[in-house]
């Protein structure tokens, strides 16, 4: 077993007992990379001299006693739409091929005052855009559970490399399902926490009101340690919000006796393959079994939550990505010669793509003529589908259903269509909306790959979320089996 | 009859401050039209007396003490900058 199999807290108790030093599990994290990252493909940007003497001051501060961080000495790899002060933040895009920030976002700060280590930087798509991680600038990441499969998109790298005991755990962005469906691809556990828990400020945003960050990581205790240190008011993100931070740890009891399920219909219908429907009927039962109870449900609104984030996203990427514009930052083409021209001629040759796909369609949704008939509708129907969740959360405790419709997909095999790529978020998109948090925790496989269970809650209740997804866990071995790489 | 036309996909490309060759400009009507035909779909819906979400947090004005604080340098300011001259970015002519 490989240090880094280790849960954070088995991992603390070594270094209390100096079975193990950080150096140690830094070196460990290294040569892991080296081994199996010509593979995965996950990083796209090493920081292995800072770390191991980051390693070398901690463990100095182990030796002589000093107070210790909540992760002390973890390792740990960030997406690259992040912001890292001094270590290049690209957003997987050629415009920002050699960004380097002068700050750090605050989650990075608070993990840096946690004691965490950062590993590197995670490929994406690019500027978040994207179901399968193929549209990095870069390079596509593989699927550690088949290399000839995606990882999911698009934090697909984030949820690779914990898969592939790259690092112990990672952060990832979720927009419309960007860390749940990658981390139910890659059989780990994913958290996208309510909006407005965990500070935007640093992340380089694609949709405001929808992006999130989150923790991925290979247990939900590890999950619920991750979002400790990051949760809470930020009063240099406006849209933070001003909670409690309870104790995410003490949720973790194994107890879900009487706990109320709801199970939307619309997530069992059509087009949810017959595998993934299996495997979410056996964990209803497994919950079943541990006391709590479950009826179908319904969200009546959910088959409009595709084409109502398609537009509000795009429209709010169009806003956001204008500040592009080979200025102060990022790639200015060579071929310009006028202000405008070099605009244009800037982003065209800087973005990909899909990003450009999403502006035009951002652009066109909210110009004039276009604004009430695309984006204020889509704003109203958003409402509706709140409103949808709020109803049922009346009665129910959690909403349960698969995190995706299929298992993981084989590379190239929806490059050519969008729209079909689109309908892969279907399952996770309608959280974001309604601003609610989810986790997706492993259920079983589907011909070798990974499906994920995915558990819905009231706002700022990650507490229940951890509850239910730990007892599974607890009552489940979903989570042990590892990809042979 | 298509929605959306390769002129205005054009005109948008201009907006969004995009260069598109003509062959981009075709295959981008093609799939913008058939991503806007999907998103009609919200037409089904009656909404007329249903308010907009912006927000799905209730959240009011965020207001701080007017107290000075620090920014950053010009030397930090500039140091992703892809042409600068004596501390402010360069950019070619705005007029000719």
């Amino acid at each position: 077993m490989s240090i880094l199999d280790k849960k954070i807290s088995e991992l603390h108790q070594l270094l209390h007992t100096k079975e193990l030093s950080v150096t140690d599990i830094v070196d460990a994290t290294f040569d892991r990379i080296h081994q199996v990252d010509d593979k995965v493909r996950a990083f796209l940007t090493l920081n292995e001299e800072y770390s191991r003497i980051k390693a070398k001051q901690l463990d100095e501060k182990l030796v002589s006693g000093a107070d210790r961080g909540l992760l002390f000495g973890m390792p740990i790899g960030i997406k690259d739409n992040i912001v890292t002060k001094g270590i290049r933040t690209t957003c997987a895009s050629r415009i920002l091929e050699s960004f380097e920030p002068i700050y750090d976002a605050t989650v990075v700060e608070r993990l840096t005052n946690a004691d965490t280590i950062t590993i590197g930087k995670l490929n994406m798509d690019e500027f978040a855009m994207g179901s399968s991680n193929e549209n990095s600038g870069f390079h596509p990441t593989h699927n550690p559970w088949d290399l000839s499969c995606v990882p999911g998109g698009s934090s697909g790298a984030s949820a690779a490399a914990v898969s592939a005991g790259e690092v112990l755990f990672s952060l990832g962005s979720d927009t419309g399902g960007s860390i749940r469906q990658p981390a139910a691809f890659c059989g780990v556990v994913g958290l996208k926490p309510t909006y407005g828990l965990v500070s935007r400020y640093g992340l380089v945003a694609f949709a405001s009101s929808l992006d999130q960050i989150g923790p991925i990581t290979t247990s939900v205790e590890d999950n619920a340690y991750l979002l400790q240190a990051i949760a809470g008011n930020d009063p240099m993100d406006s849209t933070s919000a001003k909670v409690d931070i309870p104790d995410y740890l003490a949720s973790l009891t194994g107890e879900v006796k009487g706990l109320k399920i709801g199970v939307p219909k619309e997530y069992l219908g059509e087009g949810v393959q017959p595998d993934v429907k299996e495997r979410v009927m056996e964990a209803l039962k497994v919950l079943e079994g541990l006391g709590a109870t479950w009826e179908e449900v319904s969200l009546p609104h959910s088959r409009y939550a595709l084409a109502t984030y398609y537009l509000l996203s795009s429209s709010e990427a169009s806003a956001n990505l204008s500040r592009f514009d080979g200025v102060r930052y990022g790639l200015r083409s060579d071929n310009s010669h006028n202000l405008i021209d070099m605009y244009k001629q800037s982003r065209s040759e800087g973005f990909g793509e899909e990003v450009k796909r999403r502006i035009m369609l951002g652009t066109f949704a909210l110009s004039s003529g276009y604004y009430d008939a695309y984006y204020k509708k889509a704003q109203k129907v958003r409402t509706l589908i709140k409103e949808d969740f709020t109803k049922i959360f009346e009665k129910y405790d959690v909403i349960i259903g698969p995190t995706t419709p299929s298992a993981s997909f084989k590379c190239g095999a929806m490059t050519k269509d969008p729209l079909t790529m689109y309908m892969n978020d279907i399952l996770t998109i309608p959280v974001n909306l309604a601003g609610v948090p989810a986790i997706s925790v492993p259920c079983g496989f589907s011909e070798g790959l990974p499906i994920g269970l995915q558990i819905i809650g009231k706002h700022f209740d990650e507490s229940t979320i951890y509850k239910v997804a730990h007892a599974f866990e607890q009552a489940t071995e979903h989570h042990k089996a590892k990809p042979k790489l | 009859m298509s929605r959306i036309s390769k002129d205005q996909v054009k005109h948008v490309a201009h907006l969004a401050r995009l260069a598109v060759t003509d062959e981009e400009a075709e295959l981008l009507t093609e799939q913008l039209d058939k991503i806007i035909g999907f998103a009609e779909e919200l037409n089904e819906l009656d909404t007329d007396n249903v308010e907009p979400t912006t927000h799905v947090l209730e959240l009011k004005n965020i207001l701080r003490e007017d107290e000075v604080r620090n920014s950053v340098s010009v030397d930090e300011a500039m140091k992703n900058a892809p042409a600068q001259k004596d501390g402010q970015f360069k950019v070619p002519n705005i007029l000719e």
